[in-house]
């Protein structure tokens, strides 16, 4: 099976989706001719013609205002913002049209597009390249928000996003684009050509939005992460020895409960990990999740391990982010109680 | 070095105001109104930078006689008209039983056009069918003239069991895709992008329809206007660009939004693109200017920003008290007049009406509105008889229920 990287895996699942609906258009900053600062639509205005792919203006507020009416024409606009860390000035587009206006209108005008966008740290970024959003958009009834952590679900996922038919907010975890980063920053990362999950099908294929993964098995502890966080779990409980099962969320809402609730009723013990900032994070909504649901099967306090309460830092990036030997005391803390 | 300018002394701070507060004398003496007939009327291929002038101007056809006059004069035949002075009619009855209905207590907000009828009224007629208006909530005659039933739009501003929406929206917050009236949100200025967004959503399918963009003079304010215009003026986008200034956005008088610019059209120009300024209480200017304008983007000549000039004669909304902030006789010392009058005398004037019909076409209007009322009325009002069920409250917010919105209706009894 061909590998690909995830900036490929993403372009394969736009180019297939613009293939099997001419309504499928991409246009954001330097998405055009230039095929996107991160590469992710590389050849697709040269492939499908520049009124199916181009630039657009800095202005992202234009960007998904423009969006929401193309889409409630008719078409199935997929977005970019080239940065999540770029996404405020679009932000009363997403929550206060995209997201409502199924609702708003009963259903005579809908906003069937997806806004994709890089996030996370891990690149030396500083504060305007770095930051985890996802829960300002977890927040929003009308929205569904998703997390890939690997090229097969970027790709299946963003398809599923594309032909979905309300708006999909899209997180690229940036520091995943080549390979699967566990948090060991000094280290080389094994590139998605010699990883298992960077086999990408050829074609269409799906993967269903609300359906979470089980990553890594096991009884002790139960893992719930997405993203990035995947990995640095996989590799803190590897490295502690502890038989965690690690579960890889990828969409954040709708939310996989039932996944979630059999795994910590299972394990009896649960550590929630993300990148973003920690207070009203989206692993505040896990932890209560967790709480209602399998409060009779815990054996020790749901602990978080999160980013730090501060702006995303640039010289302290790996103090900032909560790597492996965070996330490891973490696992043992819980183990332990 | 010239010595020409005294040292600079510190600095000082510009508040623009209106000229006149409540307990002063209206005047409007510096508002610069054109002659009727006096603008030119160009071709609709013309370069935008010929006519810069016309930001400044303001474009008439009724002259005090109450004649059409002028190159913009001529296009609409007596049927049309006598049928737009009763959409503007309609409209003014409609507002004025809605705004009784809501001091009533039947619904929890209103919002009228008293002053403004002839705007949206006049622009619907240049449109066709298919064409989409992305409105703000003062555009009701694009509804009224497009002959969307008024029970439909009581209904919805009553939440009761028939309201389109199902009682999700405020009153007002209209929404028909079949009427080419996209939803209103409520939010200000977000809809201007959209519009743009959508118009070129059609030039990229090559279809032949055409979209309107709505915003208030206060709202031009918002960054959402100027990607609005970027992206307009970058793709030549087959939207018109309404600005509806009505001198007032709430309390704050539309020279905090202008700023040091001459007028709202004059923001087109930087753009590249054309921009008009019409009589919005001349409903044959109006209607002229619309069909320019949309013949335009028709023709794949791309956006027009048209800047109407009216007056806000009531209150912003039911729940504002204009006396607060402005004279109470400053809507009589407006120099534009009023839109129904001018219109009314208009057709006195050319011989196919009279006050006596005028009078006479007062009570049917009214009787028709009041016969919807009563019917809407049958079927609840927001707080009495039938309204939208609490299960209707977590339909559509995804095409599909999610699951943990499942559990909490179940969780909410309903």
């Amino acid at each position: 099976m061909p590998r690909k990287t995830m900036v490929e895996a993403i372009r394969d699942a736009m180019d297939v989706a613009m293939q099997r609906d001419d309504n499928v258009v991409v246009f954001g900053e330097d998405v055009g001719y230039f095929g996107g600062v991160f590469r992710c639509t590389q050849g697709l205005q040269q492939k499908f013609g520049s009124s199916r792919c181009f630039d657009a203006p800095i202005s992202e507020s234009g960007i998904v205002g423009a969006a929401v009416g193309m889409a409630a024409y008719g078409l199935r606009p997929c977005v970019e913002i080239q940065f999540a860390d770029y996404m405020y000035p679009a932000y009363d587009q997403i929550v206060s049209e995209a997201a409502r206006l199924r609702y708003r209108s009963n259903g005579q005008f809908t906003a069937p597009l997806v806004v994709r966008m890089p996030t996370g740290g891990g690149i030396f970024g500083g504060q305007t390249h770095s930051q985890s959003p996802e829960a300002l958009f977890t927040h929003v009834a009308g929205l569904k928000t998703v997390v890939p952590s690997n090229p097969y679900d970027a790709k299946g996922l963003l398809i599923a996003a594309i032909e979905d038919n309300d708006p999909v907010i899209f997180l690229e975890p940036k520091r995943l684009y080549n390979g699967p980063f566990d948090g060991h920053h000094d280290r080389p990362v094994t590139p998605w050509a010699r990883h298992p999950q960077g086999e990408v099908p050829d074609g269409h294929y799906t993967v269903p939005l609300g359906k979470a993964a089980i990553r890594r098995e096991g009884s002790g502890v139960t893992v719930l992460a997405y993203g990035t966080m995947v990995f640095v779990a996989e590799a803190a409980a590897t490295e502690a020895g502890i038989d965690a099962e690690v579960i890889d969320l990828r969409t954040l809402v709708p939310y996989d409960l039932e996944t979630i609730v059999a795994s910590v009723n299972k394990t009896g013990r649960c550590v929630i990990v993300h990148e973003a900032t920690l207070t009203s994070g989206f692993g505040a909504e896990l932890s209560a999740l967790v709480q209602e649901n399998c409060f009779y099967h815990l054996e020790a306090p749901v602990t978080r391990v999160a980013g730090w309460d501060t702006p995303y830092p640039h010289a302290q990036e790996w103090d900032y982010f909560p790597g492996p030997a965070r996330v490891g005391r973490a696992l043992k803390a819980v183990m332990e109680a | 070095m010239s010595q020409s300018m005294s040292e600079p002394g510190p600095l000082s701070f510009h508040v623009p105001a209106p000229a006149v507060r409540p307990g002063g004398t209206p005047d409007f003496s510096d508002v610069k109104i054109s002659r009727a007939g006096e603008v030119r009327r160009p071709d609709v291929d013309v370069a935008p930078e010929e006519i810069r002038d016309l930001a400044f101007q303001i474009i008439r056809v009724l002259d005090r006689n109450s004649e059409a006059v002028g190159p913009w004069a001529g296009l609409l035949s007596d049927q049309e008209l006598l049928d737009g002075l009763r959409h503007m009619m309609t409209l003014r009855a409609f507002d004025a039983r809605m705004q009784m209905a809501q001091r009533q207590g039947k619904t929890s907000f209103y919002m009228q056009h008293l002053g403004e009828e002839a705007v949206s009224c006049a622009f619907r007629k240049a449109l066709e069918p298919g064409d989409m208006n992305f409105p703000t909530y003062r555009q009701a005659g694009l509804l009224i003239a497009g002959d969307y039933p008024m029970l439909d739009m009581m209904n919805q501003i009553y939440s009761n069991e028939l309201d389109p929406m199902k009682g999700r929206q405020l009153p007002v917050m209209y929404s028909s895709r079949e009427h080419g009236f996209f939803s209103i949100s409520g939010n200000l200025a977000t809809q201007y992008i959209q519009a743009v967004g959508w118009a070129m959503a059609s030039a990229m399918k090559r279809d032949t329809r055409i979209a309107a963009g709505w915003i208030g003079d206060g709202s031009t304010a918002e960054s959402d206007f100027h990607a609005a215009l970027v992206f307009a003026s970058t793709y030549k986008a087959p939207v018109v660009l309404n600005i509806v200034n009505n001198q007032w956005a709430i309390s704050t008088f539309q020279g905090i939004a202008r700023g040091g610019a001459g007028t709202f059209a004059a923001r087109g120009l930087g753009f590249g693109i054309p921009a008009l300024r019409v009589d919005g209480n001349d409903y044959l200017a109006v209607h002229a200017v619309a069909r320019w304008a949309v013949e335009r983007a028709r023709r794949n000549l791309g956006p027009t920003v048209v800047e109407y000039v009216t007056y806000r004669v009531g209150a912003h909304s039911s729940s504002d008290d204009p006396s607060a902030y402005r004279p109470k006789t400053e809507s009589d010392a407006w120099p534009l007049g009023d839109p129904v009058l001018r219109l009314k005398n208009h057709l006195i004037h050319r011989g196919v009406w009279s006050e006596d019909r005028h009078k006479q076409a007062e009570a049917e209007v009214m009787a028709a509105v009041i016969a919807a009322q009563k019917e809407a009325e049958t079927h609840g009002t927001l707080h009495t008889g039938p309204h939208p069920s609490a299960r209707d409250m977590f339909e559509g917010v995804y095409e599909q229920m999610p699951p943990h919105l499942r559990r909490q209706r179940q969780q909410g009894g309903v």
